[in-house]
């Protein structure tokens, strides 16, 4: 079967592998970008990080080298020489791409859900924690033992153990 | 613990399943737009064949149209071209927007394969084409007479697609602009 036909394989797919992980270091795309103001820079890099290639979706447009992202890329640079705010920029660019293109969405009626579920989750965790730790420390073994006995069981083992009790005596 | 309650997590599980499921379906390259019900912006750029003759949406003289976005480097346009033709023969108003191209490359190109645009755009460094949030070639964009966006669609526009997402809207659109 193929695990023959892979093993052969094995040491070029490790060489495979290795390669693949030594392409990632190299993907970051650097373009020479120089600004009027060195200050621009910082905020030039943070916003590429946190806007999404609109064609390569899985890509912020600092690591993509798509055409519209070098497009992208020029037009968000243009846009800090003109002295517009971070805010500005990525409202500008929502205009035009839509919300798709911001990778941290904003909190609004569709996207709610997104930004409280990790909350909701851990509220919910917490409180089943609280539930099963304050039901194990309330109930003695007794009445755990009696708590999955339905009241059916319960009335044929009390005739059970009565009749035992009379037979016995 | 009683039995039904018992059954939430697998609920859970099968509700989670189902979504992703159905989620498959989708087209991840399909975005929404921003620019549909929005005017069509504003631009200044020169005609592909007169370079002398300066555009802008006062030439779409309150027309319903299509504003096409095409490239002389981008394949799937050869495909969609034909389409194009045929419903510019229709009597369908198409605009080009050539968008990040040589001006002699697509002239040439247009000469070739029939030219169904009643103008064209030439925008060579995509300056309008950011402003339509355009992400690739070809986009069609489906403009009213009062210059706003109706309809967008990302990709090829061939018969199939006329029909389904253009063809209604667009007698519509014709309906209500003869009506005023």
């Amino acid at each position: 079967m193929p695990s023959n036909l892979l093993s052969g394989w094995g040491w070029l797919k490790q060489i495979g592998l290795l390669l693949l992980l030594l392409s990632s270091a190299a993907m970051a795309v650097e373009d020479v970008v120089s600004f009027s103001d060195e200050s621009l820079r910082p905020r030039y890099q943070q916003l590429l990080e946190e806007l999404r290639c609109p064609k390569c979706q899985n890509q912020n447009l600092a690591d993509s080298n798509s055409a519209i992202s070098q497009d992208l890329r020029a037009e968000v640079q243009r846009l800090l020489e003109q002295q517009l705010t971070d805010a500005e920029i990525k409202e500008y660019l929502k205009n035009r791409y839509s919300e798709f293109i911001l990778y941290r969405p904003e909190v609004n009626r569709a996207t709610w859900f997104l930004w409280a579920a990790p909350v909701l989750l851990v509220l919910l965790g917490v409180s089943i924690v609280l539930r099963l730790s304050r039901r194990k420390q309330s109930s003695d073994p007794e009445a755990a033992v009696k708590s999955v006995r339905s009241v059916d069981q319960q009335q044929r083992l009390d005739e059970l153990l009565n009749s035992h009790k009379r037979g016995s005596e | 613990m009683n039995r039904p309650t018992l059954f939430i997590p697998f609920a859970l599980c099968l509700a989670l399943g189902a979504f992703l499921f159905f989620s498959l379906g989708k087209d991840p390259l399909d975005l929404p737009s921003a620019l549909v019900g929005e005017p069509f912006p504003e631009f200044a750029l020169e005609e592909l064949h007169e370079p002398e003759r300066q555009l802008s949406t006062d030439d779409f003289d309150g027309q319903v149209l299509l504003v096409n976005v095409w490239a002389t480097w981008c394949f799937a346009c050869r495909i969609e071209h034909p389409w194009l033709n045929s419903l510019a023969e229709q009597g369908v108003a198409i605009v080009g927007l050539n968008y990040k191209d040589h001006r002699k490359l697509a002239q040439d190109w247009l000469r070739e394969r029939g030219d169904p645009y009643q103008f064209s755009i030439f925008d060579p460094r995509g300056v309008l084409g950011i402003d339509l949030g355009v992400y690739g070639a070809p986009e069609t964009y489906l403009v009213d007479a009062e210059g706003i966006i109706r309809h967008r669609r990302v990709g090829v526009v061939d018969e199939r697609v006329w029909n389904e997402e253009f063809r209604d809207l667009y007698q519509q659109l014709m309906d209500d602009a003869n009506a005023e």
